[in-house]
Order: structure tokens, then C-alpha cells, then sequence
């Protein structure tokens, strides 16, 4: 342990020479509707303007890793829905990709095609919830997450049908998925799909010429590129700056390269380039779901030689990594050649994508921190581990 | 896609000939091979990889703990004979992205000398920013101190707690909370925790008002 307990830091102060009492400090959460969860800053403020801002973590940290290391590789999988908890089946992919990884487990074709089917309904839930979400911080509180939600809740009845739970799903295996697709399943899926474009119409049109919301977003919270990718941002806030890096492209895990869709970039990177790329990105997960849906082939829904008891991956590591809705979501995973993972990591995308937060506030209103904090699209879940 | 290991090698023992890396083999069936940098040359290596070889994403930091050297060797294989570390360390893992070349990851590792007073492994936030919280984090929950880091303090944990939790040595308290009437397990494990606020009825008194040394 360590001895010297000067190492052990605390909040640093802020150097504020003679404006001392001038400033404002303000603790902005953990009980705050626009933080998302139990999400704190410590922020400064000069008047309006920020001058500091430092994000306090931790309140829903519940030391999932450690949890991991005392359990079996599948008594993880339950878990990890509940990391991003919005959008848990990206959470179990990413998972059991890593550990096929790990263990070089085959998945059927039927089981990646099932996959990327949930996967993108997923990125459908996140982003629609997203736009929801973002309004409400803007102040449009209330009836733009009822039509967000109402869209959502048609997904989750899909997932319901599948899985047995709406948001809970615990799902995948390593070498496929749990069950096979119920009858009528696709059908009703390919339903839900040729009606969400009309929705994102409707929604975006709200959007677009909503003059309050070009007040707020547009030049708002905007860095560049090169900070950003040396920040470890990733997802649609990298996208949105005009970094062509998405991992279904750049890294084509799954059976991502046999279909056709396209990376949607932004320009400048402001808040209001994040809210239309993910609306431009939810088009494009309906031209791959439609491509799923008509190609989806018959087949086993699990490696027919899946181990499910005593699964023992051999010695080694492995990182496996997904684009998930919010970021590029990881897990590495050691083994030690017994039945629980030596080390079990998540990289979680909410996370890092919030080192940049002060950087985006710094100099603006405190009013447009919500807004940017918005745009990150974090859930605590994931951010707290 | 997959990183030509041998080649980035060759190429940081050539600028930087001193920098005391080697090989170590996965082997595991995923193939990735790491790069194991000795710690006091870390952030050269790092920044020699962003300018020359275009590694620009430093995606994710893992720390590990590792009591027994011999497994660290056994995941991470060194090539030839390599004396083993007399004692057990703290490990830090770097995976390494390129986004313009659209490779990775490569993997770095670095080792502390101890478990104790000398768990010190160089910051790379000066080079790569999205070690920041990462770092943090492993020093919360692991105790590796990063020299040079701007702002090292916890992350998760609140400021107060004074062990790492997830080294595997790791003892957790006997209680997590306070309960005014413990009952089932808990009141067993009240008992040991507490054991001579037991009265003569068998019930539990509130020792917190009092503590008993």
C-alpha cells in the first residue's frame, strides 16, 4: 500500500487570484433531470461564463470488473445489460465478441445475421431516445420524449417477444444467441422498420427548422479533430467533427462488410452536427436492417458446440471492440486458462468520451454545458461501472 | 488490419535504441501479440509511435494485478529465456489505434517494480489525453501511481477510502453499512465485527454511538 499519503490528492484549487469573490461555484448534480443520472460537476462560473469544470464520478459505481472476476464468464452476460442500460444488446455483443475472441469460437450465420438485426434496433433505440432526451435539456420538456419513448416502446416490444424482457435482454452466447427468432418475428420486425422512416421524418422536420434549437446547438461545444481523436473520443461525437472512423467499417467485426450502407460525417462538430448525425445514422441502420431482414438465412441460431457449463477459454487476452450507439464499446479480457476471467475490462465509450467535457465548456454559458453534456449521450450505468 | 508487430519492433529498436522493449506472445487464439516497454522509456516509445508510425487513438488503459510473476509470463510469453521478477507487480496495458491507417490494436504493456512503494509507472496523458480518466482510474482502483499525471486523485471510489479494491488481495469490510437491527447474516457477521456489544438477551446494541476499541 502506499505509505506516503501525500499521493493521495484531492480536488485541486483553483487559482483565481485577485476575482476570488467574484466567482460562483456551483455543484451542478448528482440529483439534476439534465445530468442524465447521478452524473456531478463541479463547476466554476465567472457571471455566466465557465471557468472550471470538473465532473465528479462515482455514485452508481458498483466495481462491476471485480464482480466479473469472481464469476464465470457467463454470469457476466446478465451484467453487462446493465452497463449501458439503454441499449443492452449492443453491451451483450460486444461482450461475447470479445470473448470469442478470446477462446476462437465460431458464430453461424444465422446467429450474425440475428445480431446485427438486434444491434441496429438497438442503435434505432439509442438515438431516437437521444433526440428525445436532448430536447428536454433544451427545454422542450416532456412531449418530445413521449414521441421519442412511443417509438422506442415499439422496439422493446419486439425485443420482449425475443428475449422475454424489455430492456434486460441477456441474450447473446459466446458462439451465438440464446434462442431462435419466434415465428412471425421477422415479419413484424420488417413492419416496425418500413414505418420508422415516416417517424424520422416527421421528427426531423420538428427539428431542422426549429429555430430555438439552431440557437442553442449550432457553434456550440465544437473541438478539433485532432483533439478529439487524441481525447479518445469515439462514435458519433468523432463522426460528427468529420472523422471517417466507424469499427463496422474500419474493423468489419460480425458480417458487417456484406452489406451496403454508408459512414454519415459531420462538419464542424457542434452540437447540432451530433444530433443530425445520429439522425443520419438511424437511416442508415434501416438500410441495414432491411438488408438483414431479406437476406436472413435459415440455420443454428447457437454453435451447435457452444460449451455453456464449465467453459474454460485457453491462457491469453484478447480485446474485441463493437461500434456501439454511443462509442467504440470494448472488453479485454485475460484469461488464466480456469472457468473466471483473471481480468475483465470494459472500455466504456460514456465514459471517455466525457475527458473532453471541460475543454467543450470552457468559455461558454452554463446554460449550453447541459446542452453539450447532452450531446455526449452518457449513461451512468456505463460511466460508473 | 492486424498490426505487423514484428516490423513497429524493429522500427522503435532503431530510433530508440535504448528503450529496452521486447516481444511477448499471446497465446491465445486472438493473436494479439504485445510489446512490453520498460517503464522509464514509455512515453518516448508512445510519442515515437504517434509521430512516426501514426498510432493516434490510445483507446484503452487496463491495469492488472499480478501477485504471481509467473502467470503475468504465462498470458505475455516472453521470447528466450527471461529471468522472471523476484516479486509481484502492477501491469498497465496501452491499446494502440491508428485511424488513418485503420490498424491495430497494438498492445503495450508496462510493469511497476513492486506492489508497494514503487508502484510508479510513467503518465502518457502529455502524449495521449484519453489516458486521463483511464489512468485515474487504475490508480483508484489498483494503486499504481503515474508520475507526471496532471491531476491523480479518485475516480470512483470517494476521496476518504484508503485501499485499492480490485488488487486480488483485496479484503473486503465485514460491513458495508451501518444496520440498526441486523438479522439472518448480517447479525452474524455483526457479531464478529462488534464482538463484545453482544448483550445477554443475544441482541445487538448500537455500538456505533459508542465504538468499542
Amino acid at each position: 500500500m502506499i505509505s506516503d499519503s501525500s499521493m493521495l490528492y484531492s480536488t485541486p484549487a483553483l487559482e483565481t487570484g485577485d476575482d476570488e469573490d467574484q466567482l460562483l461555484r456551483v455543484s451542478l448534480g448528482p440529483q439534476h433531470p439534465s445530468t442524465h443520472g447521478v452524473f456531478r460537476m463541479n463547476v466554476v462560473l465567472d457571471g455566466e461564463t465557465v471557468v472550471s469544470l470538473k465532473p465528479v464520478f462515482g455514485y452508481l459505481h458498483r466495481n462491476h470488473e471485480k464482480i466479473a472476476e469472481n464469476a464465470t464468464y457467463l454470469s457476466s452476460m446478465p451484467y453487462t445489460d446493465r452497463l449501458d442500460y439503454i441499449c443492452p444488446l449492443s453491451n451483450n455483443w460486444a461482450y461475447a465478441h470479445a470473448v470469442e475472441k478470446l477462446a476462437g469460437i465460431e458464430v453461424p450465420e444465422r446467429a450474425e445475421y440475428m445480431r446485427v438485426i438486434l444491434a441496429e434496433l438497438t442503435r434505432l433505440i439509442n438515438h431516437t431516445a437521444f433526440a428525445g432526451f436532448i430536447l428536454g435539456d433544451m427545454g422542450a420538456w416532456g412531449s418530445a420524449l413521449m414521441y421519442a419513448f412511443r417509438e422506442r416502446e415499439k422496439i422493446l416490444d419486439l425485443f420482449e417477444d425475443l428475449t422475454g424482457a424489455r430492456m434486460m435482454a441477456n441474450f447473446m452466447r459466446f458462439g451465438g444467441c440464446r434462442n431462435d427468432l419466434p415465428a412471425g418475428w421477422a415479419m413484424k420486425c420488417g413492419k416496425l422498420v418500413d414505418d420508422y422512416g415516416p417517424f424520422l421524418d416527421e421528427m426531423e422536420k420538428f427539428l431542422v427548422g426549429n429555430e430555438i434549437l439552431l440557437a442553442r446547438t449550432q457553434d456550440v461545444g465544437q473541438l478539433p479533430k485532432d483533439i478529439l481523436i487524441n481525447g479518445g473520443i469515439t462514435g458519433p461525437m468523432l463522426r460528427a467533427a468529420g472523422v471517417n472512423y466507424d469499427i463496422r467499417k474500419v474493423e468489419p467485426y460480425g458480417i458487417y462488410e456484406r452489406f451496403d450502407f454508408r459512414i454519415p460525417l459531420g462538419e464542424i462538430g457542434d452540437c447540432y452536427d451530433r444530433i443530425m448525425i445520429r439522425f443520419l445514422e438511424m437511416r442508415e441502420s434501416l438500410k441495414i436492417l432491411r438488408q438483414a431482414l431479406d437476406q436472413l438465412p435459415e440455420g443454428d441460431y447457437i454453435h451447435p458446440k457452444a460449451k455453456i457449463r464449465n467453459f474454460k477459454p485457453p491462457v491469453g487476452e484478447a480485446y474485441g471492440r463493437i461500434e456501439g450507439p454511443k462509442g467504440e464499446l470494448g472488453f479485454h479480457l485475460i484469461s488464466d486458462g480456469t472457468t473466471n476471467p483473471y481480468r475483465y475490462r470494459v472500455r466504456p465509450p460514456s465514459f471517455i468520451n466525457l475527458t473532453l467535457l471541460e475543454d467543450m465548456c470552457l468559455g461558454l454559458d452554463l446554460a449550453d454545458v447541459v446542452i453539450i453534456l447532452g450531446s455526449i449521450d452518457i449513461v451512468l450505468g456505463e460511466v460508473d461501472r | 488490419m492486424i498490426v505487423e508487430i514484428e516490423t513497429i519492433l524493429a522500427g522503435i529498436r532503431e530510433a530508440l535504441p535504448n528503450s529496452g522493449i521486447s516481444f511477448r506472445k499471446n497465446p491465445g487464439p486472438s493473436g494479439q501479440h504485445s510489446l512490453l516497454v520498460d517503464g522509464s522509456n514509455l512515453v518516448e516509445v508512445c510519442q515515437f509511435l504517434q509521430d512516426t508510425l501514426d498510432f493516434d487513438l490510445l483507446s484503452n488503459v487496463t491495469g492488472v494485478d499480478w501477485p504471481e510473476p509467473a502467470k503475468a509470463d504465462a498470458v505475455a510469453v516472453p521470447e528466450g529465456e527471461v529471468t522472471p521478477a523476484a516479486e509481484g507487480f502492477l501491469e498497465v496495458l496501452y491499446h494502440l489505434y491508428s485511424t488513418n491507417r485503420r490498424v491495430g490494436p497494438l498492445v503495450l504493456r508496462a510493469r511497476t517494480a513492486d506492489r508497494a512503494g514503487n508502484a510508479k509507472i510513467p503518465s502518457v496523458v502529455s502524449v495521449f489525453r484519453s489516458a486521463e480518466f483511464q489512468e485515474r482510474e487504475i490508480f483508484d482502483l489498483y494503486g499504481v501511481i503515474f508520475t507526471g499525471h496532471p491531476d491523480l486523485r479518485r475516480i470512483l471510489m470517494w476521496d476518504e477510502f484508503v485501499d485499492f479494491p480490485m488488487r486480488k488481495d483485496y479484503v473486503a469490510p465485514d460491513d458495508y453499512e451501518y444496520e440498526p437491527t441486523p438479522h439472518d447474516a448480517v447479525l452474524e457477521k455483526a457479531k464478529t465485527h462488534y464482538p463484545s456489544s453482544e448483550t445477554q438477551d443475544g441482541k445487538i446494541q448500537d455500538t456505533r454511538k459508542e465504538p468499542v476499541l
